[in-house]
């Protein structure tokens, strides 16, 4: 195991870096999160076309790249970087992983689909769930011979998806997204916005008889979203930095002041370890150790990380980081999102309550 | 020659041939194994290493595992400080003189840079060193000096030139702490021990052979020093769950009657927090591996002070009753800091030094955000006035 990035990694991160630097600045996200479509569907199409990143954690006799998720963790990284909004996270992560946790005939036919970028999907399960309750604590989708009827509210991804990989009556199905309906939702995060999906008598292929490929796919999601999260939290700590370099008042430059070289030094450092955590939750879920307990210390700090960090990024930033047009806000939403998503900070560790061995006091 | 995985095996097999360690005396195999370059590989050939990759040390760690070992807790001082200092200023004679038994353990080290008058500012220090032929004569007082007592060499700071600005006018001394004139004197610490000592140098003379570095250049000498102090301080436990939280989260198992929910959301936050300062420990090492310890180092000490006051903090509250206790107040000598070994309320007084020690919190922070950030310093009002002439 190494908590470095492989030479590999770095050339892939570069490849993801280059492309969004061209087609993903600032300007471009928020003038996107503006208009129409929420996502950047050709930026998704470049993405999983030149770089292969749809096909990522698929294995290679299905058409995918068959990396791990050490490579699927980079990606995360550069698109929290740029707030990105497009679907890797849902579909290439959660979705995937669902399905290729399944191994059914019906779920590789999909992968294979999915692997070339030429469909898009979702798990539809709300993106408040988490390992531990995959469910969510609301699935309401029954099953009945083959047809799916109910409603999953903030489901992420929705919105860009062909199919929807859906949990009902204790199986997962897929379902045409054209046979469900998909009300998005006015969405705290600006850049993966959130929909309520509503099946009504809808067909739906069975892709995996129990739901284990379900909980399988939420913890590697959460062990991934790790490293978006530490993207999220390096682009808020570089901006700042830059802009406390530059920015004069009492005739010096506000960073010289001690008072926010602190709080930077001390941000610096919970990146730091936030890098640590994630390379340790993406190493583990590619089989380098114990996932469980990787994954959980990992979203138990990064979640906090990235929050802070867009907090701080907002502060340090004065009046002008209160502003529409000032980027922050992007990462400030997806940040505060992220904290939410695949099981809050709180839940990982009572998660770690078990894993580590530190029980809660008896019940009295 | 490149010195590879197996080479390092070969020759650890070779050397243990010539060497039995259940046949030599312990020194006697310290010695050899020094002469024999197994001591730190990545030291050069014949100061006890092989020029070897830094990483390359754990395997000889491994395979000499059971053998007789330097004593670590004295020679932290000396391992930590003093030898990468003598290696990267020292004359030849300097490092064939100092270094073996450093290794060793025959020769204690100490080291000689705070001042009553000279903390975090340390550049500002008074002892002064007046040449006198081929010799120096030091005058001044040091305070914050462990091992003191036991040493036998110290790495000296001193002012050599009150004439020009602070940081120019000093130069880098190897004290000799059996030299006339050099008066070692317990300081007791909160914890109720002595772990650190005043030293006062009254008119010690110093050949100028032990002077390392030129003349004027000892801030730039010291910088090496003070770079390694943190790295050593700094240094990780390699297992999840151990250091600090091993011995709170022991107790919290044996002990469910102290368990409260306050506590726990407390515990677990702190348990991540180790395990995340761990984490950061390992991929640090990593990234040591093939190279010199960088600014990085003063973040893993900033957070394991931190980490050490949070947790014994915790473990005192949560004992309650016992947590009303203490172990000994009685004034003694203590050669070692002995985390484990004493009570909470020990572990938590001696935990709040973790922050003043080998450079404050606050400076760690200055550090990391001018040298690692590149944010700009803060005005300076002493920066071209001459030591002399500043206010103190």
């Amino acid at each position: 195991m190494t908590l470095l990035y492989s030479e590999v990694e770095e050339e892939l991160r570069a490849a993801v870096r280059d492309l969004l630097a061209d087609r993903c600045p600032p300007a471009t996200v928020l003038a996107r999160v503006e208009s129409a479509s929420s996502y950047d569907a050709d930026l998704w199409k470049a993405l999983a076309r030149d770089i292969g990143a749809a096909g990522l954690l698929i294995p290679e006799e299905l058409g995918g790249a068959g990396a791990s998720a050490r490579e699927a963790a980079v990606v995360l990284e550069e698109l929290g970087r740029a707030v990105t909004p497009v679907p890797f996270l849902t579909s290439a992560v959660l979705a995937t992983g669902a399905l290729a946790g399944s191994g059914s005939g019906a779920a590789r036919d999909l992968l294979a689909e999915l692997a070339t970028g030429e469909r898009t999907a979702a798990l539809a399960v709300s993106f408040a769930a988490s390992p531990y309750a995959p469910a969510g604590g609301t699935s309401g989708v029954r099953a009945e011979g083959g047809r799916l009827t109910g409603r999953v509210a903030a489901v992420a991804g929705a919105d860009a998806a062909d199919v929807l990989i859906v949990p009902a009556s204790g199986a997962l199905y897929a379902v045409d997204a054209a046979d469900a309906t998909v009300e998005p939702a006015v969405s705290l995060d600006l850049t993966r916005p959130i929909a309520a999906v509503t099946f009504s008598d809808a067909l739906g292929q069975p892709v995996a008889d129990d739901l284990a490929s379900l909980r399988a796919a939420l913890e590697l999601g959460a062990g991934l979203l790790a490293s978006e999260q530490l993207g999220v939290a390096e682009w808020c700590l570089t901006t700042t930095v830059a802009y406390v370099k530059e920015r004069h008042q009492f005739a010096r430059p506000v960073g010289s002041f001690q008072a926010l070289k602190h709080r930077l030094a001390d941000l610096w450092m919970e990146v730091v370890q936030a890098r640590a955590a994630a390379r340790d939750a993406a190493d583990a879920l590619a089989g380098g150790g114990d996932a469980a307990t990787a994954v959980a210390v990992a979203q138990a700090w990064c979640g906090e990380v990235a929050v802070h960090a867009a907090e701080e990024c907002l502060q340090l930033h004065g009046g002008i980081g209160m502003t529409w047009e000032h980027p922050v806000h992007l990462y400030l939403k997806r940040a505060k999102a992220d904290e939410i998503a695949l099981g809050t900070p709180g839940d990982h560790r009572d998660a770690l309550a078990h894993l580590a061995d530190l029980p809660g006091p008896p019940a009295s | 020659m490149t010195v590879d995985e197996a080479a390092i095996k070969e020759r650890v097999r070779a050397f243990l041939a010539r060497h039995d360690p259940a046949a030599t005396e312990p020194l006697d195999f310290l010695r050899a194994r020094y002469d024999a370059g197994l001591a730190w590989v990545h030291f050069p050939e014949g100061l006890g290493g092989l020029g070897a990759p830094r990483e390359l040390q754990n395997v000889v760690e491994r395979e000499l595992e059971g053998t007789p070992q330097p004593e670590p807790g004295k020679l932290v001082i000396g391992l930590g400080m003093a030898a990468p200092t003598i290696l990267a200023f020292g004359t030849e004679e300097q490092k064939k003189r100092f270094l073996r038994p450093l290794w060793t353990g025959e020769e204690i080290w100490c080291q000689l840079f705070s001042e009553p008058g000279a903390g975090s500012d340390l550049a500002t220090l008074a002892t002064r060193a007046v040449r006198d032929g081929d010799e120096w004569i030091v005058d001044g007082q040091k305070v914050w000096t462990s091992s003191a007592h036991h040493a036998r060499w110290a790495i000296l700071v001193a002012r050599t030139d009150p004439d020009v600005p602070k940081h120019r006018g000093l130069t880098y001394f190897i004290c000799d702490m059996k030299a006339p004139g050099v008066d070692v004197r317990p300081l007791r610490q909160i914890t109720g021990e002595a772990e650190f000592n005043e030293v006062f140098l009254t008119g010690v003379r110093l050949p100028d052979t032990l002077r390392l570095g030129t003349v004027g250049d000892g801030w730039r000498v010291a910088q090496t020093t003070l770079m390694s102090e943190r790295v050593a301080i700094g240094g990780s436990p390699t297992r999840r769950g151990g250091g600090a939280m091993s011995t709170v989260a022991d107790t919290w198992r044996q002990r469910p009657e102290l368990r409260t929910h306050d506590l726990h959301q407390r515990l677990l936050r702190l348990w991540v927090e180790a395990e995340v300062t761990r984490l950061a420990g390992v991929r640090l090492r990593e990234q040591l591996a093939a190279g010199a310890p960088g600014p990085e180092g003063s973040g893993m000490k900033l957070a394991f002070a931190h980490l050490n006051q949070a947790i014994s903090g915790l473990e005192v509250e949560m004992l309650r009753e016992e947590g009303l206790a203490y172990d000994d107040w009685s004034f003694r000598r203590s050669d070692t800091v002995d985390f484990f070994g004493r009570g909470a309320g020990y572990r938590y007084l001696r935990a709040r030094g973790n922050s003043i020690e080998g450079g404050t919190s606050e400076i760690l922070r200055n550090i990391i955000a001018e040298r690692v950030l590149g944010l700009p310093s803060e005005p300076r009002v002493d920066k071209n006035v001459p030591w002399k002439d500043l206010p103190r």
